[in-house]
C-alpha cells in the first residue's frame, strides 16, 4: 500500500511536469476553457451562486483572462483550492492560474517557484470578534482561542503579533472558510482572523452581521494577487497585462457601458492602443489586437468588478481605501501600455 | 577394457533456463525483479529530471528552520520559534497519545460488546448486534465530524460560564464541560523535588512506584499460586495485593505534597487544570467506537471458536459462568482474537491522520499540513510522513506479535 502511494505520487510527479513541456497558452487554446484556481467559496470574492455559476472579484480576473486569450468569458474550469492544495495545484499544471487571495510573500515568489503576476487587492489580517464580549484591541486578546485558517500567510502573521505583543492564545486550525465560520458563531473560537477583506465577506453572510465587529488592528500587509508558475514567462505577461488593462481601463475611463463607443477609435492615443485600433500590443502578447477589449467586457474594468462584487453597495461593503487608482490617493497604477 | 556409462551429467545449457520446471520459475522471477527495479529507476529519474527542470531540489533543511506557526496542543515545549523539526516531534507525541488512548479504549469497548452479543439475554445481545453494524458501516471520518460538530453545537462555550447567573456552571466546582474541551482539575506537587513548579522527575518516580507495585502483585500471586498447587488451599491475596497497590503510592504522594489544581475561568477561557482539547475527544471517541465495532466482531469470532464442549465441562466442574468466560473460554479465544486485533491497532493508528478534521495537532497536520504548506517542500514531507507511518506501523505489528507468541497454542 504505502509502496504503491509512492508510485503513484512518482508517476503524477512525473507526469505533470511532463504535460507542461508546452507553452500553457497553446495548453490553454488547444483545451479551450482555461483551468482556474479559486477559493472552495467565499462570497464576494470567489462563490458560486444559486445557479452554480462563479462570481466574484477574483472570479472576475479569470473570466476577464479567458475572454482575452479564448474570447469567451464562460470559457472558464473554476478549480476550488484550499490554502493548502492551492500550491500543489498551480506547481503540478492542474491550473493555469491561480486568483484565490493569496499573498504575494518573497518565499512563494522565490522558493516556491511562482510568478506574481500583480497586486488585485491590497488587504491586511485583522480580528473579528462578537461584540458581547466587548474587547476593543487586539492586545486584549490574552489567553483567546483563535481560528485561524491553516496554510496561509495568517498563521504566520498571528504567531508573530502575539510573541511580539507578548500575549498568549490557542490556535484552532480551520481547513476552509466556512468551517471556520461554523466554529466562530458556536463559539468554539473568540475570534476569527484572516484578510479583512474575508472578515467582512464572511460577516456580510451572517444572520446578524451587527453582532460582530472587526478590530481596529491590521496587523500584516497583505497583497493579494494572482499568480502563474515560474518559467512560462509569455504565459505570466498575458496575465499580468490582462489584470494592468482592467486597472487601466478604470483610470482612463474606459468602461463597459462606452467600451463599444471608444473602440471605434479616440483622441486619447493610449487607450487606442489599450483597446487595439492603434499599435500591436495584442500581437506582442501572442494575443489578437482586441484581447484587452475583451478581457475588459467581460466584466467590466477594476472600479466595475469591485463595485459589483465588495463594494460600498454590496452587503459586503467595503471602501476602496488602498485600492482606489493612484490618481484617488490609493495604490494601483498600472505601468502604460505602449 | 570396460567402457563405463556415466548417467548424463547435469550439463548446463542457456536453454534451460526457459525449459528446464527446475529453473524457470526463478529466471521469471528474477525478470520480474529486473523489470520492476528498472520502473523504479525511470520513475525516480523522471521525478529527478523533472525537479531539475522546475529548479527545485530535495532537501531536507528546513527541519531545522523555525517553524513559525503555533500548535494548540503540546506535550513538550514549543513556541512558534521552534524548528520545523520540533514541530513534527509534537506532531509525532500527539498522534501516539491519541492512538494510544484509542487502541485502549476500543478494545475494552470491543470485547464488551463482543461478550455482550453472544449474552443469553435478547435485548443486550440485539443492541450490541446495532451498535456494530451502525458503527462500523459508517465511515470513520463521519465520525469524528458528526461527534465533533455536536460537541461543539451542543456544549457550552467558555462565555456561558461568565456572570453572577451563568446559563452554565461547572461539575462540583471542579470540572467544566465546554465546547472547546473538558477541564479537569490538574494534580501537580507543593513540595516535589526541583521546586514548585515540579519537574518531570516527581512523575518518573510516582510511575515508578506504580510499576514497583505491580511487579510485587505479581509476585504475591505467584507464590498464591505455588500454595495453591503444594496445598489445595489458596492464601488470601486480596488485601495485600490491595496494601501493595495503594500504601506506597499515597505515601509518596503525602511526602511530595501532591495537589490540585482546579480550572477557573479567566478572561477568554478556562485557566489552570487539565484541559483536554475537544479535538482530542472527538477523535478519540470517534476512533474508539468504530474500531471497537470490529474489535467486537473479532473477539465473538474468538469465542464461538472455543468449542461448547470447554464451557459444558467446566459448567460441570461447577464453575460459575463469568470465571467460565474469564479462565476457560477467554484465554483460548485470545489465540483467533490476537492476530486481527493487530491489524485493528494498525489502523487506528493511520486512521488518527484524519485529524486534520477536526483541527487536531497531529504529525498529518504539523509535518504533513502546515510545514508542508509553509515550507512548499512536499515531496520530503510526505516521505517523511510515509516514513514515520511505516515505522510505527512495523513497531506496533512487532509488539504484538510478540505477544501473540506468549499466548499462542505451544507447540512442542
Amino acid at each position: 500500500m504505502k509502496k504503491s502511494v509512492f508510485l503513484g505520487a512518482l508517476t503524477v510527479a512525473g507526469l505533470a511536469a511532463g504535460a507542461a513541456a508546452a507553452t500553457t497558452l497553446e495548453d490553454v487554446k488547444a483545451r479551450g476553457k482555461l483551468n482556474c484556481g479559486v477559493t472552495t467559496g467565499l462570497v464576494g470574492f470567489a462563490a458560486p451562486d444559486a445557479n452554480g455559476e462563479w462570481n466574484g472579484f477574483d472570479v472576475a480576473v479569470c473570466r476577464a483572462v479567458a475572454a482575452a486569450v479564448l474570447g469567451d468569458a464562460s470559457a472558464v474550469e473554476f478549480v476550488p483550492t484550499t490554502g493548502k492544495t492551492r500550491f500543489t495545484a498551480l506547481a503540478s499544471g492542474e491550473i493555469d492560474m491561480l486568483a484565490r487571495n493569496t499573498t504575494w510573500t518573497f518565499s512563494r515568489d522565490v522558493d516556491l517557484k511562482f510568478e506574481f503576476v500583480g497586486v488585485n487587492y491590497y488587504d491586511g489580517q485583522g480580528f473579528m470578534i462578537p461584540k458581547e464580549l466587548g474587547v476593543s484591541s487586539a492586545k486584549d486578546l490574552d489567553g483567546a482561542t483563535v481560528c485561524i485558517q491553516t496554510g496561509t500567510t495568517t498563521e504566520l502573521n498571528l504567531a508573530d503579533f502575539f510573541r511580539a505583543n507578548n500575549i498568549s492564545y490557542e490556535p484552532v486550525p480551520i481547513e476552509t472558510n466556512a468551517e471556520a465560520q461554523q466554529q466562530y458563531l458556536a463559539g468554539a473560537c473568540d475570534v476569527y482572523t484572516t484578510d479583512a477583506s474575508g472578515l467582512a465577506a464572511t460577516r456580510a453572510t451572517f444572520e446578524d452581521p451587527t453582532a460582530h465587529v472587526l478590530l481596529p488592528e491590521i496587523i500584516s500587509k497583505e497583497p493579494l494577487g494572482p499568480l502563474v508558475r515560474h518559467g512560462d514567462n509569455e504565459w505570466g505577461d498575458i496575465v499580468r497585462w490582462t489584470l494592468n488593462a482592467l486597472i487601466a481601463a478604470e483610470e482612463y475611463g474606459v468602461s463597459s457601458a462606452n467600451i463599444g463607443e471608444l473602440a471605434s477609435g479616440t483622441d486619447n492615443p493610449e487607450i487606442n492602443r489599450l483597446l487595439g485600433t492603434e499599435g500591436t500590443l495584442g500581437e506582442m502578447l501572442g494575443l489578437d489586437l482586441e484581447w484587452a477589449k475583451r478581457a475588459i467586457m467581460a466584466n467590466g474594468n477594476y472600479g466595475e468588478i469591485f463595485a459589483k462584487n465588495i463594494g460600498e453597495t454590496t452587503p459586503i461593503g467595503l471602501a476602496r481605501g488602498l485600492n482606489a487608482q493612484w490618481t484617488d490617493g490609493g495604490l494601483l497604477y498600472s505601468p502604460p501600455f505602449r | 577394457m570396460t567402457t563405463i556409462t556415466d548417467p548424463p551429467k547435469g550439463e548446463f545449457r542457456l536453454s534451460m533456463l526457459l525449459y528446464d520446471t527446475r529453473y524457470r520459475s526463478m529466471t521469471l522471477q528474477v525478470i520480474a525483479a529486473l523489470v520492476l527495479a528498472l520502473a523504479l529507476a525511470y520513475l525516480y529519474r523522471n521525478l529527478a529530471f523533472n525537479l531539475r527542470e522546475a529548479g527545485l531540489n530535495i532537501s531536507f533543511e528546513f527541519l531545522g528552520s523555525p517553524a513559525g506557526y503555533d500548535i494548540n496542543q503540546t506535550l513538550i515545549e514549543y513556541d512558534s520559534q521552534s524548528s520545523n523539526f520540533r514541530a513534527a516531534m509534537v506532531g509525532i507525541l500527539n498522534t501516539l497519545l491519541v492512538a494510544f488512548l484509542a487502541c485502549v479504549t476500543a478494545t475494552v469497548f470491543g470485547v464488551l460488546a463482543g461478550v455482550l452479543r453472544l449474552s443469553n439475554n435478547w435485548l443486550v445481545r440485539k443492541l450490541m448486534a446495532v451498535y456494530v453494524e451502525v458503527f462500523r458501516n459508517i465511515p470513520v471520518l463521519i465520525w469524528i465530524i458528526i461527534i465533533f460538530t455536536i460537541m461543539t453545537a451542543v456544549m457550552p462555550s467558555p462565555s456561558a460560564f461568565r456572570g453572577d447567573d451563568p446559563d452554565s456552571s461547572m461539575l462540583f466546582n471542579l470540572f467544566a464541560f465546554t465546547n472547546r474541551g473538558v477541564y479537569v482539575p490538574g494534580p501537580y506537587f507543593t513540595h516535589g523535588i526541583g521546586g514548585e513548579e515540579g519537574s518531570i522527575f516527581n512523575w518518573l518516580l510516582a510511575i515508578a512506584v506504580l510499576v514497583g507495585s505491580f511487579f510485587a502483585t505479581r509476585a504475591v500471586t505467584h507464590r498464591a499460586n505455588n500454595i495453591q498447587e503444594k496445598t489445595g488451599v489458596r492464601p488470601k491475596t486480596l488485601w495485600i495485593n490491595l496494601a501493595i497497590w495503594f500504601v506506597p503510592i499515597i505515601l509518596l504522594c503525602l511526602l511530595l505534597g501532591l495537589s490540585w489544581d482546579v480550572p477557573v475561568l479567566k478572561g477568554f477561557n478556562f485557566g489552570g487544570g487539565l484541559k483536554v482539547g475537544g479535538p482530542l475527544i472527538a477523535l478519540w471517541f470517534a476512533l474508539s467506537i468504530y474500531t471497537g465495532a470490529f474489535i467486537a466482531e473479532n473477539v465473538r469470532a474468538g469465542i464461538l471458536s472455543v468449542s461448547k464442549g470447554q464451557t459444558e465441562a467446566a459448567s460441570a466442574l461447577g464453575i460459575r459462568p463469568r470465571r467460565v468466560m474469564s479462565l476457560v473460554v477467554l484465554p483460548q479465544a485470545l489465540r483467533v482474537i490476537i492476530p486481527p486485533l493487530i491489524s485493528q491497532y494498525l489502523n487506528i493508528t493511520k486512521n488518527s491522520s484524519l485529524a486534520i478534521a477536526v483541527g487536531y495537532a497531529d504529525i498529518t497536520a504539523t509535518l504533513g499540513g502546515i510545514t508542508l504548506n509553509q515550507t512548499g517542500r512536499a515531496i520530503e514531507c510526505v516521505l517523511l510522513l510515509m516514513l514515520f507511518y511505516l515505522v510505527i506501523s512495523l513497531l506496533i505489528s512487532a509488539g504484538m506479535n510478540v505477544y501473540n507468541n506468549t499466548i499462542k497454542l505451544k507447540e512442542r
